[in-house]
């Protein structure tokens, strides 16, 4: 906004200024309905569908909303917190709660780790870089519900390949997704497959924006290339790695399609995740409820990247 | 913006600091090579498996290549299951919601980016605040409006939700910021109206920016799975994640070769759009994540 300082004197006042005063302001006029006819419909849509919905789960949260009331939804009951106060004495939730922290906790770590060492990987090659990257990439952009399908057909223990590799190698292979405590690493597996390649591209950048000078510098100074790495490379991509730890963070922490598919929630709800809960609770009809775990998430989802800021804030 | 993927990597195997030897960029390819493989062998087996019989899927050991090779998944997706309507849905909601945001994110994008105007400020504020609000957040009241509209299991209630996204407005925001006011300043010294300058001035140098807002659009909308689980309630609105995902927990669930085959029909499509225009696409990360 260059501008802005001779617009509040041109709004004000009647234009008795210099012909070019009169022109500017005629065309700031101009220009704000312009900016208002090319806002309005998103702006409209927006209020609708993202905005409205918003408050409105928030509103309904503190309400006894049921699938019953859906035609008339201001004459429901306020419920202050009773929602939020049955959320959190329901087992199940508990356990939904622990199992999208471990989601979150090992996968986001887990994808990150993967995604470096191929975008390191990558960077120090230079024949066949963009297919190697096209190849990791490739399983981002497909799917989940369609990859989730396969890949419960890739751990099946007796007709799955992955079993059956691990036999080649004189090892046999468990019951992945029939096992409590196995279901949900193999989903947090595969979640980090299916995801590393974002973060891939995005370390890759980053890592080609690390001058190497400094690199050549370091090594004068007599750094072995692991030193480098962790003493050059990493503090500087350290924004790069924040973006990346948020990003995947706010996707785990909604992990749905992976258990709806793969397991149902199941073995003994070891795979069951807060969306799904939520799901499950909107099914059963309760609404408000419902509302409440979903601003529950939300919340969590908030704090997740608050903390991940300043975690990985720059060391003063 | 310094955002090119493509531009040449400052550090290279063969003149690295530290004089890499030719034996460890020769490992560096195998490794890669392995994980490559690990990327892609899930596909692999999805597209073989698909097209052996029933029996053959479920044999114990399994086999890695067809021993017979068949269509009979195909054919009775298409046939008895509908997957040409599941097919169809999917295409005609990513189509017409990917139109809306390129359409209406541009809009306001521009808007945003190139006029003054009171209140700029707060609604690009408010747009960039749900950027990361999740569909879990705001699916209940959204099925309750959407109800009340009576457009549950409608192609309206399936699209409208999705027609306008704050990355839209973002990812071309910032495109136009890259442009030159010159451009306009000239356009209005010859009388152009300012809508005008917006449509046919300004819009057509945003190529680049509008296909990566498409490609991310159209992916997302092509993979979505909760609000179409949600809104469309009978088998003729069903797009294929649904379809996939219900079939895959239903009575259908045992059927590998089939539900393997729908995974293809779901996964190849995107696959092929990807591999045709990834260059935009690899841009559009960097542009979204790195300024």
């Amino acid at each position: 906004m260059a501008t802005a300082t001779t617009a509040p004197a041109s709004r004000s006042r009647p234009p008795g200024g210099s012909p070019a005063a009169r022109r500017r302001s005629l065309l700031q006029r101009r220009q704000a309905r312009t900016a208002w006819l090319l806002a309005l419909p998103f702006l409209l849509l927006f209020a609708a569908f993202t905005a409205g919905p918003v408050f409105a789960s928030l509103l309904m949260s503190f309400t006894d909303m049921r699938s019953t009331d859906v035609r008339s939804p201001f004459a429901v009951d306020l419920a202050a917190f009773d929602n939020y106060t049955a959320l959190f004495q329901d087992d199940l939730f508990r356990k939904v709660a622990g199992n999208t922290a471990i989601f979150v906790l090992v996968g986001v770590p887990l994808t990150m780790v993967l995604a470096l060492a191929a975008a390191v990987g990558l960077n120090n090659i230079t024949r066949l870089r963009a297919f190697y990257r096209l190849g990791y990439y490739l399983p981002v952009v497909t799917s989940i519900v369609a990859v989730s399908v396969v890949w419960r057909f890739l751990l099946q223990p007796d007709t799955g390949p992955i079993n059956q590799l691990l036999g080649a190698v004189g090892i046999g292979g468990p019951d992945w997704l029939g096992d409590p405590s196995l279901a949900l690493p193999s989903l947090i597996v595969m979640a980090a497959w299916r995801n590393l390649g974002t973060l891939m591209v995005i370390f890759l950048a980053g890592l080609q924006t690390v001058p190497r000078e400094l690199l050549e510098a370091a090594e004068v100074d007599g750094a072995g290339r692991w030193h480098r790495f962790r003493y050059v490379t990493l503090p500087l991509l350290r924004p790069t790695l924040l973006f990346g730890a948020v990003i995947t963070g706010i996707g785990y922490l909604q992990f749905f399609e992976e258990p709806f598919v793969m397991t149902n929630g199941g073995p003994l709800n070891a795979t069951r995740s807060v969306s799904y809960y939520i799901y499950d609770q909107f099914s059963f009809g309760n609404y408000g409820y419902a509302a409440a775990a979903s601003y529950v998430l939300f919340v969590a989802i908030v704090a997740l990247t608050a903390i991940q800021f300043r975690a990985l804030r720059p060391k003063t | 913006m310094t955002t090119t993927t493509e531009a040449p990597a400052p550090v290279r195997a063969g003149d690295a600091p530290g004089g890499t030897d030719r034996s460890s960029s020769r490992w560096l390819y195998v490794v890669l090579t392995v994980g490559l493989l690990a990327m892609a062998l899930p596909f692999v087996w999805m597209v073989v498996s698909s097209v052996k019989p029933e029996a053959e899927v479920r044999s114990i050991p399994p086999t890695w290549l067809p021993e017979t090779f068949t269509l009979e998944n195909y054919r009775e997706l298409f046939d008895r299951l509908r997957f040409p309507t599941y097919f169809m849905n999917s295409a005609v909601v990513a189509v017409v919601v990917t139109a809306g945001n390129l359409v209406f994110g541009s809009m306001l994008g521009y808007a945003l980016a190139k006029l003054d105007f009171r209140g700029k400020r707060v609604v690009f504020a408010l747009v960039l605040g749900t950027l990361m609000v999740p569909g879990m957040v705001t699916f209940v009241p959204l099925f309750v409006l959407v109800s009340n509209m009576g457009l549950t299991n409608t192609f309206p209630g399936l699209i409208l939700p999705y027609l306008v996204g704050p990355l839209g407005v973002f990812l071309m925001r910032q495109y136009f910021l890259g442009l030159p006011d010159e451009l306009i300043h000239a356009a209005r010294v010859d009388g152009a109206g300012e809508l005008r300058i917006f449509w046919s001035v300004m819009l057509p140098l945003t190529g680049p920016a509008l296909a990566t807002l498409g490609i991310l659009t159209f992916l997302s909308s092509w993979n979505n799975f909760l609000w179409p689980l949600v809104v469309a309630q009978t088998e003729d609105m069903y797009t294929l994640p649904v379809a996939l995902a219900l079939y895959s927990v239903g009575q259908n669930a045992t059927q590998y070769g089939l539900l393997l085959a729908g995974a293809v029909v779901v996964v190849v499509p995107v696959i092929v759009l990807f591999l045709a225009v990834q260059r935009y696409f690899v841009q559009g990360i960097a542009m979204t994540g790195i300024k």
